[in-house]
């Protein structure tokens, strides 16, 4: 009966530029691993993802020489899958997302625009702070900015009812915003929802 | 007489990668190209 050659002999065959040993080292172990990752995360895509990223560490290193177990291919493959799904994981720790089971995701046609009721305290807040922040402004600043922030006003009207020529009014545009990041940053104010 | 009404359970699939993973695979082995230069490793992906 014909022997299956080892692992060990598949690198170093592969090592010699021998693809299809490769082939062979991948497909006879694509189950055990293919099934320890989805064993994990239990998502078809996101098993293919990851198998796939673990294959590619594994070309890597065999490629570049770094590749030093000698006998033990499969716990080495099967690591830096298992390192992957952490990895995974922590990823998905840090940004968790909904995700629809079937091909329809009912959150893409449903969806409420409106502020649920800490948002809405965050907002007001963020709101009354730019307030206290404007008040802190020399009056010229102040009243440019709020004729252009809050009245809507153009620059050309600010210049008209200030008399003032649209330059100017447009420095005093600028210089209010600088003096507002500066006290902003002076205070450590955080001014996101 | 009594009916027997298990079946083979053939709702198991097979858990393996797609064949374009494999291909995948192979092909970026082959595209791979480490270069040696000094203490230094360079890797290029040669289409």
């Amino acid at each position: 009966m014909e022997q299956l050659p080892k692992d060990s002999t598949l690198i170093r065959r592969y090592l010699q530029g021998e693809e299809q040993a490769l082939e062979l080292l991948i497909n006879r172990h694509s189950q055990r691993i293919y099934s320890f990752i989805f064993s994990k995360v239990c998502d078809r895509d996101i098993t293919e993802d990851i198998f796939q990223e673990t294959f590619i560490k594994v070309i890597r290193t065999l490629r570049k020489g770094k590749y030093n177990e000698e006998g033990k291919f499969v716990p080495w493959v099967m690591r830096i899958a298992q390192n992957l799904v952490i990895d995974h994981f922590r990823k998905n720790g840090r940004m968790p997302k909904f995700e629809g089971t079937d091909d329809f995701n009912i959150f893409s046609v449903l969806g409420d625009s409106s502020l649920n009721a800490e948002r809405q305290i965050i907002k007001d807040q963020v709101e009354q702070d730019v307030r206290a922040l404007i008040e802190e402004l020399p009056d010229d600043q102040r009243q440019v900015l709020i004729m252009r922030m809050y009245k809507d006003m153009s620059f050309k009207e600010i210049a008209e009812t200030t008399g003032v020529s649209i330059n100017t009014a447009l420095g005093r545009m600028r210089y209010a915003i600088i003096n507002m990041r500066k006290i902003i940053e002076k205070n450590k104010i955080i001014l996101t929802n | 007489m009594a009916n027997f009404y298990s079946k083979e359970f053939s709702n198991t699939t097979e858990l393996k990668p797609n064949r374009e993973t494999i291909d995948f695979l192979l092909n970026y082995s082959r595209a791979l190209s480490v270069i040696n230069y000094k203490d230094i490793q360079f890797e290029n992906i040669l289409n």
